[in-house]
This record gives structure tokens, C-alpha cells and sequence, in this order.
């Protein structure tokens, strides 16, 4: 596999995260500015430009023990600073399924 | 039954402690993702949006009832509480860590079950029949032929690194149950002339980017030539098999490249140089195998017991014998398929609670076996029919009794974007509005069989391809929007479907299903013709016209 840094250039059209799963038990986990992960959407250190995107997830490739498949994300922040996902599939991941499971229903 | 013998117990057992260290490895730093990654897939183990998963191998959906009983312990202590029943006879779990993921595949391992060729360019678990053994008519048990095949091909190098994954089905009763022709190989167990068993070789079915309909490479193969056939043919792959990219790698692409003939020429020069090797399977090797399938002592029993005559008076159980109950080839006994497909339900999930239950009532009812069938269903192989009151009390009471198999909320669906990291748009949310739209049996019976498939992208693992109704996730500019598909099948008369015209969005799609059910209950020149002679009959164009006329 290639590094996802080398994949392709990396372009953002607007604020950014990195995310990843966490190694020892899948989670979904955002990249802090702290260089560590959190589970809290809310914790994710932003980027704005390409250059701070490829320098967050160069940092987050480097960390393969703390998470795998780390990637850049869309999030749209509010005027409040709150972090919301930029799409559905980031929905998803942050909130869980849409569906119910069944052991809970 | 099966049961396993010594050699598989050990790799089995040698795999455990092998796994246990390259997680131990992994997590540590030693092992990085890239080097671990290819590891835990031959374990049966990917990532998913929000955790691992874990897929576990049922051999030709085959279980005992202690086996159920480890998987219900996996989803209960390592996951969720439940489990996901998929079209290949596996089960899947959603939310297991890593860390504790060598203790699952260990407990699994004390009953026999592995993970082993459920994932990775190699031989997948061969499928079959879920009603191997025990369906009216059948040849012979296609199993006995799915084992010797598993046995051979488990592992052996020129299997494990294929261009791609490799899947084969093999069926032995007239009506195909085990999809044979969307495999890279399917086999159909029959008799010639002579009255010697052999098969029906199809080759170069498939689903995904470029789906191809199976075709038959050769008429009849000897059962004792099975083995060099099936090497025959994965020679001719292997040397062809394009590598260089992975959507064109799969053998369907190739025999549609060649040509049929010509693919079958080069099988057929390979052959010759091989079936009189060691591949030629002896009798005695086929009687092994065939010893270690047992089958129950089955009572000699009444065709219309009293129990069955009395509780016929009652409508619901009534509404779910004429739909979930079928022959079984020793009188007095019924194949009984457990529907996954509740009203609202994911379907193929089970809890945790389900499946001990179950375990339970098939220890009970059907000399303790359980068979799991690629509709994402279940079924309790020998059931008495005396004893068919009784069972559907019981399964009614765990929410197992939904009289809909074959019906239009017998839903195959992929988990979609739900869960998977390929995934283009969810599935299940549209399975379960559906389920909901058509609960009422009466109007879902009028329907007939109506079988509705979904995939959240174009892998297509819910095969939406061959759904009589077909719908596949797309993403157009961030929204999920979903293509429909009818006339396709997956049976004996396997099909493609066709687009009935441009996508819908979400909230439409169960209108949009509506529209074309009602379309069909206009247009059907009689109650008997199925939805797919409709289609068939008439083309797509008036399904298109009533369901874009007011789009
Ligand atoms: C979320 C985890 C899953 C992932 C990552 C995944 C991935 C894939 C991929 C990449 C393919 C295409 C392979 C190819 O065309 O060469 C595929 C095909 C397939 N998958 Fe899955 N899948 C997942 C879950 C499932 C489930 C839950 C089922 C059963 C319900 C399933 C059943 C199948 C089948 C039957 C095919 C073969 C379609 C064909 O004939 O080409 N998969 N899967
Ligand atoms: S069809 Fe696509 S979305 Fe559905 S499970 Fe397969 S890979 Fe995932």
C-alpha cells in the first residue's frame, strides 16, 4: 500500500481534520493538536490550508501504533467554534449507525 | 454433521497461537499496519467505519448447536450482543477490538469454527445449498463434494495467492439455492447417462464494477476429475489473470476476454495433462468424507400428524407453515427456514439472545442442527412436523417466525454505509422502510415471490444485480442516491436486472418500490405470474413510464 500522503496532492476546499481508528479497538478517533487522538470530534485540531493538512496527517501516518488508516476529512465549523462532520459518512462515524441495532431495540 | 478431523483441528488450533502473537506484535509497534494488515485479513478480519470486523467462516452453512452457541458467546462477550448473517455463509462481527480479538478466534477454535479463507485473494469458503442433505430430489449431498473441495484447496499455494479472491457454489437439486451462477465457478451436481455422478462446470460469474452471468464450460465432469477440472481451470487463470489491475483480475473478466471456447480449449489442453494425476480422487477418499456427514436417525413418522392437523385451525400458524415450512426428503419431517427479516429489522442480524435460543429449540426439534442460507436466513434442517406447533410458539415468542421468506421483506442488503468504509450510501435504513411499507402478509403474499436486493456500492455484496428488484447506493455531489434495477435473478434462470431510468434520492426509494409493485399487480395477466414474468413479459418501459410519470 502506498502512504496516503504520497496518493495523490493533497488539496482542501475548507476546514479540515484528520481522522483514523484507533489501533488496539477500531474507534473512530480524530487527530488533536496535542500530536495525540481523541474520540471527541470537538478535540480535532483543524487545518485550513493544504500545507497544515499534509503536515497533520504526516504526523498521523508517523503514529501507526496509536491508529490506522488515517485520512483527511471535510467538518464545517460554527460561529460558536463548535466542530460538526462535513458529510454523512463522517456523520456515521461520529454518532454510530442509523439503524438501531438489534441488541439495543 | 460434520465432523472435523485431526489435521484440521491442529492448523486450526496452529493458527490461534499464530494470530494471538501477530496481534500481540501489532500492537506493541513491532508489526506495522502495512505488514500487519495482510495478516489479520487471512484471519477474517477488515475495518470498518466505526470498529474491526470479524467475519467467521460456516462451511457450507453447516452448524451445530455448540457452534451457534460459541458465536452467540463471541457477539455477547467481544461485540455487540449480536451478529450479521451475509450472503456467503458467514457471520460477522460488527465491534470487536483488536486486542481482545485473539480470545474470540481461540473460543471459536474449541468448536471448530475459523475465520480462515473469508477474506484475501484466495479460495473462499465454498458455499452450497442450505438444504444439502435433506432437500427432496437432490442428487446427492453437494457438501460431501464442498468439503473435498475445501480440503484441497485450504491453503495450498497455488490457491492462496491468486490474482484475486476465488468463490465456487455447488448445488445438487434442480432449483438453485446456492446462486451458483454469479461464482467464479459453480458446480451442479447431476447423473449422466450411466448413472454416474459428476457436475455441470460454470464458469466466469460475478458481481461488482462488471457483472458477468456464470457459463457452462463442460456438460459433465466425472466426480472422480472434479479436482484436476477445478486446477485445470485456476492454471488457465493464474496464467492469464491479470494482476495489474484489480478490477479486470477476477476470472469473469477473463473468460469474457477469451471467449468461452477459447477458454474452455485451454482448460480442456491442461486438463489432458493432468487428470490422470494424484488429483484423480479415489473412491475411498469420497467414502471418508461421506462417513463423516451423519445424518440423524430419523423416527419413521406420519405425513399429517394430529399436532399438525389441529393447529391448522389457527391462521398465523397456518400463515407461516405455507410460507416458512418446506418438504423434507424423509416423510413425516420439514425443512423449517428461519426468516432474519423482521419488520424494521436489519436483516440477517441476530442477537446474541436469538441465537442461544435457537441453539436451544434445534437441539429440541432438529437433532441439533442449523443451516444458514445465502438468503441471510436460517433454517432447522429436520424438523418432525409433528413438532411444528410447538417450534413456532417458540420461534414466535424470539421474533423468528415472520411469515416472509421469499416475499418482498425477505430483503438481502448489504450493511452499506452504516458500517462499511467502501460504502457509497447506506442499505439497511432502506431495507427496514420497506420491510415496514409491505408488513402486511396479506398484501406481501398477494405480491408473491418478490425477491428486493440492495448494495451501498457497486461491490455489490447485497447483489443487487440479480434482485427481481434491484437497488444500488450511489453518491452524487454528497447525497446518497440510489439506482433501480428490475428483471434480475439470482436462480437456476440467473439474470442481470436492468435500469429502469435515472436515480432517486433516500426518502424516494421506498415510493419508488411501491410505485413499481403496484405497476406489476396492474399489468400481471394473472395471480400465479411472478413479478419477474411480468418483467420478462413486458420489458422494463411500463414499470419506467409509472414510476418517472410523476418524478
Ligand atoms: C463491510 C465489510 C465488507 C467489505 C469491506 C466488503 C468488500 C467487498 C469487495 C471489495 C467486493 C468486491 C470484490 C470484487 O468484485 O472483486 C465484495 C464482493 C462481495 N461481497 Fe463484500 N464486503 C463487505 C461485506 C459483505 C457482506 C456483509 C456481505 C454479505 C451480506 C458480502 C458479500 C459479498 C459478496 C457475495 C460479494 C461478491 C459479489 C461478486 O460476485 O462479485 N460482503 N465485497
Ligand atoms: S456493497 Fe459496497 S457498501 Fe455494501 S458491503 Fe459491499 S463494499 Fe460495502
Amino acid at each position: 500500500m502506498t502512504s496516503p500522503l504520497e496518493q495523490k496532492k493533497i488539496k482542501i476546499a475548507g476546514p479540515s481534520i484528520v481522522t483514523a481508528n484507533r489501533t488496539w479497538d477500531g474507534i473512530v478517533v480524530y487527530r488533536t493538536a496535542a500530536k495525540g487522538w481523541s474520540a471527541e470530534l470537538s478535540e480535532a485540531a483543524i487545518v485550513r490550508n493544504s500545507d497544515e493538512a499534509r503536515a497533520l496527517l504526516a504526523e498521523a501516518v508517523a503514529d501507526d501504533v496509536g491508529a490506522i488508516g488515517p485520512y483527511i476529512a471535510p467538518v464545517q465549523v460554527g460561529e460558536d467554534g463548535k466542530i460538526l462532520p462535513g458529510n454523512l459518512r463522517e456523520q456515521i462515524r461520529r454518532t454510530g449507525v442509523t439503524i438501531g441495532q438489534p441488541a439495543q431495540v | 454433521m460434520y465432523a472435523y478431523d485431526e489435521i484440521d483441528r491442529t492448523l486450526v488450533n496452529e493458527r490461534v497461537s499464530e494470530f494471538r502473537d501477530q496481534v500481540k506484535r501489532r500492537l506493541s509497534g513491532e508489526l506495522t499496519e502495512d505488514e500487519f494488515k495482510i495478516l489479520r485479513l487471512q484471519n477474517g478480519v477488515y475495518l470498518q467505519l466505526h470498529a474491526y470486523m470479524f467475519r467467521v467462516a460456516i462451511p457450507y452453512g453447516t452448524l451445530a448447536t455448540n457452534q451457534l452457541r460459541a458465536l452467540a458467546h463471541v457477539a455477547r462477550k467481544y461485540d455487540r450482543g449480536y451478529g450479521h448473517f451475509t450472503t456467503r455463509q458467514n457471520i460477522q462481527f460488527n465491534w470487536i477490538k483488536l486486542a481482545e480479538l485473539p480470545d474470540a478466534v481461540e473460543d471459536l477454535a474449541k468448536v471448530g469454527i475459523h475465520a480462515m479463507q473469508t477474506s484475501g485473494n484466495n479460495m473462499r469458503n465454498v458455499t452450497s445449498d442450505q438444504w444439502a442433505g435433506v432437500a427432496p430430489g437432490e442428487i446427492e449431498d453437494p457438501r460431501i463434494w464442498s468439503e473435498l473441495i475445501r480440503q484441497h484447496t485450504t491453503l495450498h499455494p497455488e490457491f492462496s495467492f491468486l490474482p484475486r479472491k476465488f468463490k465456487i457454489a455447488i448445488t445438487a437439486s434442480d432449483h438453485d439455492r446456492a446462486a451458483i451462477k454469479i461464482h467464479d465457478i459453480g458446480l451442479r451436481l447431476i447423473k449422466n447417462e450411466k448413472g454416474e455422478t459428476g457436475f455441470e462446470v460454470l464458469v466466469g460469474g460475478g458481481l461488482g464494477r462488471t457483472p458477468f452471468i456464470a457459463k457452462t464450460i463442460k456438460h459433465f465432469v466425472h466426480g472422480r476429475d472434479i479436482l484436476s477440472y477445478i486446477e485445470a481451470i485456476l492454471r488457465v487463470y493464474n496464467q492469464y489473470g491479470r494482476r495489474d489491475n484489480i478490477y479486470k483480475a477476477r476470472i469473469k473478466i477473463l473468460v469474457h476476454e477469451l471467449g468461452i471456447e477459447k477458454f474452455s480449449r485451454e482448460v480442456e489442453d491442461e486438463w489432458q495433462h493432468i487428470r490422470n494425476s494424484s488429483l484423480q480422487i479415489d473412491d475411498e477418499v469420497i467414502e471418508d468424507i461421506r462417513s463423516r456427514f451423519t445424518y440423524p436417525a430419523y423416527e419413521k413418522l406420519p405425513h399429517m400428524p394430529d399436532e399438525l392437523r389441529q393447529a391448522a385451525a389457527d391462521p398465523d400458524f397456518e400463515a407461516w407453515r405455507k410460507n416458512s415450512v418446506a418438504p423434507h426428503k424423509v416423510q413425516g419431517y420439514s425443512i423449517v427456514t428461519i426468516s432474519l427479516k423482521p419488520t424494521g429489522g436489519p436483516p440477517g442480524d441476530a442477537t446474541a439472545e436469538q441465537m442461544d435460543a435457537l441453539a436451544d429449540l434445534a437441539d429440541r426439534y432438529s437433532f441439533g442442527e442449523i443451516r444458514v442460507g445465502h438468503e441471510q436466513n436460517l433454517a432447522l434442517p429436520h424438523v418432525a412436523k409433528r413438532d411444528l406447533p410447538a417450534l413456532w410458539k417458540a420461534l414466535d415468542k424470539l421474533g423468528l417466525a415472520t411469515p416472509n421468506v421469499n416475499l418482498i421483506t425477505d430483503i438481502i442488503a448489504c450493511p452499506g454505509l452504516d458500517y462499511c468504509s467502501l460504502a457509497n450510501a447506506r442499505s439497511i435504513p432502506i431495507a427496514q422502510e420497506l420491510t415496514r411499507r409491505f408488513a402486511n402478509h396479506e398484501l406481501a403474499n398477494l405480491i408473491g415471490r418478490l425477491h428486493i436486493n440492495i448494495s451501498g456500492c457497486i461491490n455489490a455484496c447485497g447483489h443487487h444485480h440479480v434482485g427481481h428488484i434491484g437497488i444500488l447506493g450511489v453518491e452524487k455531489n454528497g447525497e446518497e442516491v440510489y439506482q433501480i434495477t428490475i428483471g434480475g435473478r439470482a436462480d437456476e434462470n440467473a439474470a442481470l436486472g436492468t435500469l429502469i431510468g435515472p436515480g432517486v434520492k433516500f426518502d424516494e426509494v421506498a415510493d419508488v418500490v411501491e410505485d413499481i409493485v403496484e405497476a406489476y399487480l396492474a399489468l400481471r395477466e394473472r395471480p400465479e405470474e411472478l413479478f419477474m414474468d411480468t418483467v420478462k413479459r413486458l420489458g422494463v418501459e411500463p414499470f419506467k413510464e409509472r414510476v418517472y410519470a410523476t418524478r
